[in-house]
């Protein structure tokens, strides 16, 4: 009743190719946003906001990443913890390098020499395909961590291999990275960076080469044949992912944890994010958020859930029960829905278009 | 399926909107202490001996003492899991402006907490472990890392080989087996300048965690390079794997000297008879006979020594426990001298009570800890509080003390924390404050 397009025209090409074609998406977007820039840094704790919030919007942006490569264009990859290692140490020696630089300078182009880096270790994607690409990306992730933490220039020469994020300001006055910012500067500042980063990767998976890398997706040959040339679209897809993944890793050693050692970014790592956009929607940008919050607030939900109904309760039992919730949850959403949470909403919506009246 | 994804969907929008649900805070009346433990996960058989010496300290100053000066002390857990995302969750959720200081027992998790800690005002204690150059008072002035850093471990086990030597390490070859990551790395500055000093060869083999695969490692130990002495710096599994490795390939167990992470009974036991002879440093006595611990399992256990052992009373890493916490209680002692005594302090008050801390023989002996460490003296510049160490060996059933407590060679070592913190204080644009 509510949800519902009837009524709604386009005139034009431009209206009936927009992003949100339904009034009731676009508002409800605009409205989302509204409220996570203007009212949640206001009522959020620090808590909230510094762990969880700041967390869930930087794995969202790496599962973005993630996405693209692995859901649009179909390459399986498992070396997302050492693309995230490259771009926290390319912004960590940039900025320590260049401290004038201003800092979302700093980040771009460490995303942009991630995507270098994710070009060079998708090459072999032209060769092999399925399992065996993601065992080629895996090499990527244990050679770049290894990278990272066997040779000293990349620290700086700390005696521990441990980077630690100076203050940087975004705009005069106010930092965002580092400890001695604030959590709401940073949340607001990660708030508007990922917001825009994803409304790029929502427009770049709708033109031209997001389709190509779909085509090569659902089945390569017949890409080639219609003249899309496997070359180009896999390895742009390659330095596409990894430069949001790079970005995403530079963010989470400045803006979350604010110091950062190349073990930080192992092989877990890589299995959180692919785990992140298997349950979230393999192809969706949407479920890339919805899969960053699974697997980034339920773990904290369950922990202070069980705390919150009995104080007593002792933690080692509690973080025993999180595994075994978290992991039978896993199973059941899997189970009830292989397609995602993103596959989930799309359904919950079809249903709303009906409401009350199905037929 | 209507019905179906109906539920789903509102298990799914029923989780989300439980996540703004609030950490539990139980607020009573007393001095605040959040600890960060970790009872789960791949080096939990380390970190409960740890938690349980905490926990224990804190209800015998309740039970026996009424608290510090009548003040309760109360204490809130949260399992970090030794990992250093879920560490900085912890944190953040246990953080309040009462609270007494946080003890992150991980060094990984010290280096996230670093600047956070002070940030907030809250005092970190790192003893034993953490960033070294932080015993630099004047860049690090809520860091406390009494009694021994790394440096300083490192310092000592070369100069007790050295004296195992005959005096003179010229020519020697030393390995160092070390787990890969912030912490193992600590040691390797300073083995390279004795090296240079002393004029041994060394060798490093990282190890990646959790240190399960050790084979070629060790292979590589016992077969090429056969060093005279072997020095580890591992956690958890790592040291027992090390420990069977090492006797697989027949390396003589007395020429193996562990740092005090790595001087345990869940070390030495998983190994067998193999591990007869094993070494490793410890800055606090092994064993059951000093007052404190009696007094533990008169007030805490209602003198039941069984049930004490069963909680791993007795042991290094229980004990360690105590020595640790016994440090945080201190410290908030000579605080509440400093601000009123029988109040509830701040952070930033407390932290005032590290920075005057001294223990003395006689302030040891009235603790119940006469023999069981050594005195500490924290000023504004030196955290480290010029702690001492000694060198332990396993027996199949027990750990004794080997050696006489050795001091560090401090002066060379100072001057390190200083270079490495002022290079700190640089890139993070801070500026050291003055002392005196």
């Amino acid at each position: 009743m509510l949800y519902r397009e009837a009524g709604q025209f386009k005139t034009s090409y431009a209206a009936d190719q927009s992003l949100f074609p339904i009034a009731q998406d676009k508002w409800g977007v605009v409205l989302l946003l509204a409220v996570a820039l203007f009212a949640v840094p206001f009522m959020a704790s620090e808590y909230m906001l510094s762990s969880i919030l700041i967390p869930f919007l930087v794995f969202s942006l790496a599962a973005i990443g993630l996405n693209i490569l692995t859901g649009y264009c179909g390459q399986l990859s498992l070396g997302t913890g050492g693309f995230m290692a490259c771009g926290a140490f390319f912004a960590y020696k940039l900025t320590t390098a260049f401290p004038e630089v201003h800092i979302v300078v700093v980040f771009l182009l460490s995303g942009f020499g991630t995507a270098l880096v994710g070009i060079l270790f998708g090459i072999p994607s032209l060769r092999i395909k399925g399992f065996y690409l993601a065992v080629a990306t895996l090499a990527a992730q244990f050679f770049l961590i290894w990278v990272f933490n066997k040779f000293g220039w990349w620290t700086n020469y700390s005696p521990s291999g441990v980077i630690s994020a100076p203050p940087r300001e975004v705009v005069p006055g106010v930092v965002v990275t580092g400890a001695s910012g604030t959590p709401e500067a940073k949340y607001v500042f990660l708030l508007v960076f990922v917001a825009i980063l994803a409304l790029l990767a929502k427009n770049l998976v709708r033109s031209r080469i997001g389709r190509s890398w779909m085509a090569i997706r659902d089945m390569d040959i017949a890409a080639e044949i219609i003249g899309i040339r496997p070359m180009f679209a896999k390895l742009s897809a390659f330095a596409v992912s990894s430069f949001f993944i790079g970005i995403a890793g530079a963010l989470w050693a400045f803006c979350y944890t604010g110091s950062v050692e190349a073990l930080a970014f192992e092989i877990n790592r890589s299995f959180q994010v692919l785990f992140m956009i298997i349950i979230g929607g393999l192809g969706s940008i949407m479920g890339s958020f919805m899969g960053a919050a699974f697997i980034v607030l339920l773990p904290l939900v369950l922990n202070n859930g069980m705390l919150w109904i009995d104080p007593t309760i002792s933690v080692a039992l509690v973080a025993h029960i999180e595994f075994m919730i978290f992991g039978a949850l896993i199973v059941f959403f899997l189970i009830v829905e292989p397609h995602g949470l993103a596959r989930l909403w799309q359904l919950a919506k079809e249903k709303l278009r009906l409401w009350p009246f199905p037929y | 399926m209507r019905f179906k994804s109906l539920c789903v969907a509102a298990a799914g929008a029923a989780l989300l909107a439980t996540a703004a649900v609030q950490p539990a805070a139980a607020q009573e009346e007393g001095q605040y202490i959040p600890l960060l433990v970790y009872k789960s996960g791949p080096y939990a058989p380390n970190g409960i001996p740890i938690a349980t010496g905490w926990e224990d300290y804190l209800k015998l100053i309740n039970e026996r003492d009424g608290g510090v000066n009548g003040v309760k002390l109360v204490w809130e857990e949260c399992d970090t899991g030794y990992n250093n995302d879920r560490g900085v969750e912890c944190y953040e959720r246990l953080k309040r402006p009462t609270a007494a200081g946080v003890q992150p027992l991980s060094t990984g998790i010290t280096y996230a907490l670093i600047d956070r800690a002070t940030q907030d005002k809250i005092p970190l204690f790192t003893s034993g472990y953490g960033r070294t150059s932080a015993a630099y008072g004047p860049v690090f002035p809520y860091v406390f890392s009494a009694p021994l850093t790394y440096w300083s471990g490192a310092d000592v086990i070369v100069q007790y080989i050295k004296e195992q030597e005959g005096g003179s390490l010229d020519g020697k070859k030393i390995a160092l087996v070390y787990h890969d990551s912030a912490y193992g790395k600590e040691p390797i500055p300073t083995l390279e300048r004795l090296a240079e000093e002393e004029g041994f060869e060394l060798f490093l083999f990282p190890v990646a965690h959790p240190g399960l695969e050790q084979k070629a490692t060790w292979l590589q130990i016992g077969r090429q390079v056969r060093p005279d002495y072997v020095a580890m710096w591992g956690w958890g599994v790592m040291n027992s794997t090390a420990v069977k490795e090492a006797a697989a390939v027949g390396f003589p167990m007395d020429r193996f000297i562990g740092i005090w992470w790595s001087g345990s009974e869940p070390d030495v036991v998983p190994a067998g008879a193999d591990a007869n002879g094993y070494k490793a440093l410890s800055f606090h006595a092994p064993g059951e006979d000093y007052p404190v611990l009696q007094d533990v399992v008169e007030h805490v256990y209602g003198g039941d020594v069984e049930a004490a052992r069963e909680n791993a009373w007795g042991q290094v890493l229980y004990n360690r426990g105590i020595f640790l916490m016994a440090m945080q209680v201190e410290a908030i002692r000579r605080a509440q001298e400093i601000h009123g005594e029988g109040q509830v302090l701040t952070g930033e008050q407390i932290r005032d009570g590290w920075e005057s801390l001294e223990l003395t023989e006689d302030d040891l002996a009235a603790l119940g800890m006469a023999g069981f460490t050594k005195p500490v003296k924290i000023t504004c510049e030196d955290h480290e509080g010029g702690g001492q160490a000694f060198v332990q060996q396993w027996d199949g059933e027990s750990w004794n003390i080997v050696s006489d407590w050795y001091m560090p060679n401090r002066e060379p070592l100072k001057a390190a924390y200083r270079e490495d913190a002022l290079a700190y204080a640089a890139e993070k644009g801070i500026t050291p404050r003055e002392c005196n």
